[in-house]
């Protein structure tokens, strides 16, 4: 049967489609390779760790690792992996329309990832950015070290962020099928209407300064050199009014991720929809209101601090209520336990963890001990690693066999997500124990008394890497060995199963006539 | 006359449906480039609080007549646009081009001006960094500041009037080729709704760089 895949199969075809399946498809190819790219500078860093002195790269090559383990992971992997990917081929085919609002600005938007993507690597290849990923200055005007690419590889791959951003929010308001409103859609579609508006409104403020980086780097501008008049203080505000939030472009989507999963794998309607999809508005909201707290140990009033940490408090309160509202869902389902759940289970365990410590450190008192310590390392990698990555594994493998139209192995997933999660835990676990105990981040060196510490931490990263091989060797295997896939493997009543797997090229063999909400499970399962 | 009709695209119901996708894609771009030049402003008003005397006696320093004539020049070029608007609804295709170019002539004036303003600047020995003669005789770090941040707002705003004057050209040119009726004046607007967004940038920075002279 002619669908998407096989309609076309020139590589011209691909390159030239304004199909959101098949843009999709190319984000999630690259953004799984930048993965494995930032996932390789981490484990040098992790090797290097090993011992307290100088073990395997220099002390500068040092710098460089962490700065573009931190870019890659942030700008190529976790940014765009949900929305661009998942979000692009899944977004239309939920609302039951034949493509985004723009296609043609939806396919320059992977063109323009490719090129800051390009533009990153080439500041990757020689004399590499030592900056760290937060580019603070003065250090990032002046040093000899290539920042200037990367900077304006970021800002290149801004736009990208900022065009899917435009073109989800029209979608979701121009092509719901006939009859869809707003509170009958999947809340994926939720998750990523409020990333979009973080996405439009952040990631401007993001480009112009890191611009004005660029400027004082390339051209000696000397905004935020304080020798020259300028504060860098500015530039910390301004940066974290944007990078603060892209927490949230990081979180927002595996979210509603976990959404679609535990409904579908639960067969149970969410305990409230409502309260899904408007926590996820709470937290598009307050987020731009918390960037202060990382920046309580460089000069900020204690009222403004107060501040800043009763609202980034505030964020929990709108995480909490998802969290009570997913385990909720589970709560006398008819759980099926496949893999995407397992990885689910571990988001939930990983995310509440990461949560909780981001609390603690958004209360003043404890940030002074904690700030640029290992334990502020490890609470965000558990946001950003224990629960993005996850959900990012576990819409992979749950949306996995309509994206190839092949079954992935059940067995091996559920090791693949076992390792992954024992890996993660082993990884990271260590590092709280570490910054407690006061280890600075971004040190080339180490004490002598953290190393039992720093070796658990290593060994952990290599179970972690060996879980991510497992899981990229099995699916790929999948594609040649798996099983064909049914058009509703899970028995799910959301709306992107119910065209065949693979999809047709305009996504529905006829115009969807949704006649259910994508929730219902008290009504039975209509034939495909 | 042929009064073309855009295409319809697959993905859309009905063309009204797809001029208002157009629209709201074009309010969200400008939502997303106002928060761009918000960066810029919040420059600006951090070192305007550090430093008022100097910023003060830096927008005295700068030519109010040609700033003003400038924002009088980008102001009725966005008249010409509103009534090409009108124009191209009322089907007068001829009128709506000749004023549609009009205010693509009014912004390439406002970039001569701004232009030569520049160059007064550069021949005092004013360059971005605080590079040149006048940084030698005025040595406070502040006005290296002042003017570093005059030439990354007007530079950036003035890079979005490039680009608006070469859209206004290029949709002169289409209306004119394409014999465009009034089903095609939704492009228009969308067009108009940045050249307008770009007028009100330089709204602001008319008063944060001419007008905010006077001691307290």
């Amino acid at each position: 049967m002619k669908n998407y895949l096989n309609c076309e199969t020139t590589i011209w075809s691909w390159l030239s489609t304004k199909d959101h399946k098949r843009i999709g498809v190319m984000f999630l190819v690259s953004v799984t390779l930048f993965l494995l790219v930032g996932g390789v500078f981490a484990l040098i860093l992790r090797l290097e760790h090993l011992t307290p002195g100088p073990t395997l790269v220099s002390p500068n090559m040092y710098n460089q690792l962490f700065t573009l383990h931190g870019v890659v992971m942030v700008w190529l992997f976790l940014i765009p992996a949900i929305p661009a990917g998942f979000g692009n081929f899944f977004l239309p085919i939920m609302l039951g329309a034949k493509d985004v609002a723009f296609p043609r600005l939806n396919l320059a938007s992977l063109y323009i990832f490719w090129i800051g993507a390009i533009l990153t690597i080439y500041g990757v290849l020689d004399r590499a950015a030592d900056t760290g990923w937060t580019f603070y200055p003065p250090y990032s005007s002046q040093t000899y070290t290539k920042a200037t690419p990367v900077l304006l590889g970021v800002f290149v791959l801004g736009w990208s962020t900022i065009i899917t951003g435009v073109n989800f929010i029209t979608t979701i308001h121009t092509l719901r099928a006939k009859g869809m409103r707003f509170m009958d859609m999947p809340l994926f579609a939720w998750a990523l209407y409020g990333v979009s508006i973080i996405q439009i409104l952040g990631t401007p403020v993001l480009g112009i300064i890191l611009l004005m980086v660029v400027m004082d780097h390339s051209f000696d501008w000397g905004l935020f050199d304080p020798a020259r008049g300028g504060d860098p203080l500015i530039y910390q505000h301004i940066f974290w009014f944007y990078s603060h939030p892209a927490v949230y472009i990081m979180i927002l989507p595996p979210m509603g991720v976990v959404s679609e999963i535990v409904t579908s794998m639960a067969h149970k309607n969410p305990l409230s929809y409502k309260a899904i999809a408007y926590s996820t508005f709470g937290i598009a909201f307050v987020g731009f209101l918390t960037w202060g707290h990382h920046m309580f140990t460089s000069g900020m009033s204690e009222l403004n601090a107060g501040i800043f940490g009763i609202l980034s408090m505030g964020v929990a309160v709108f995480s909490a209520i998802k969290v009570f509202t997913w385990t909720g869902t589970l709560y006398r389902g008819s759980v099926w336990i496949r893999t995407p759940l397992v990885y689910i289970f571990a988001f939930l365990f990983l995310f509440i963890f990461g949560g909780m410590t981001g609390v603690a450190v958004a209360a003043t008192s404890l940030d002074v001990h904690w700030h640029d310590t290992y334990f502020v390392v490890a609470h965000f990698h558990f946001i950003m690693v224990g629960a993005s990555l996850t959900a990012f594994l576990a819409a992979l493998h749950y949306w996995w066999p309509k994206i190839t139209g092949k079954m992935y192995f059940e067995g091996w997933g559920v090791a693949g997500a076992i390792l992954v999660f024992l890996g993660f835990v082993g990884t990271f676990f260590p590092q709280f124990l570490l910054g407690n105990a006061g280890m600075p981040r971004r040190y080339y060196h180490y004490s002598e008394q953290f190393q039992a510490l720093n070796v658990l931490s290593t060994a952990g990263s290599w179970v972690l890497a060996l879980g991510l091989l497992l899981v990229l060797v099995t699916l790929i295997w999948s594609l040649v060995a798996g099983e064909k896939a049914p058009a509703n493997p899970w028995n799910s009543r959301s709306y992107e199963w119910m065209t065949p797997s693979p999809p047709p090229k305009e996504n529905f063999p006829e115009t969807p006539r949704f006649v259910r909400g994508p929730y219902d499970y008290h009504l039975p399962l209509e034939p495909p | 006359m042929n009064l073309a009709v855009p295409k319809l695209q697959h993905h859309f119901e009905d063309l009204p449906k797809q001029a208002h996708a157009a629209r709201l894609g074009m309010w969200l771009f400008l939502a997303s480039e106002a928060l761009f030049f918000s960066g810029l402003f919040t420059l600006y008003a951090a070192y305007r609080a550090h430093y008022p005397e100097i910023f003060r006696e830096g927008v005295a320093h700068n030519d109010l007549v040609l700033g003003t004539v400038n924002t009088f020049i980008l102001l009725t070029g966005s008249l010409f646009l509103s009534l090409a608007l009108w124009a191209l609804r009322a089907a007068r295709r001829a009128l709506s081009v000749l004023l549609t170019a009009a205010t693509g002539l009014a912004g390439l004036v406002y970039l001569i001006i701004k232009a030569t303003e520049w160059a007064h600047h550069m021949a005092e020995g004013i360059f971005p960094g605080g590079r040149g003669r006048f940084f030698v005789e005025n040595p406070e770090p502040a006005w290296a500041i002042f003017y570093t941040s005059y030439y990354g707002l007007t530079g950036f705003h003035a890079i979005h009037v490039t680009v608006g004057v070469g859209i206004l050209a290029w949709t002169a040119w289409w209306m004119h080729r394409e014999r465009v009726g009034p089903a095609a004046a939704y492009k228009l607007a969308i067009v108009g709704l940045y050249w307008h967004f770009v007028d009100i940038v330089w709204l602001f920075l008319w008063p944060l760089f001419y007008l905010l002279r006077n001691p307290a």
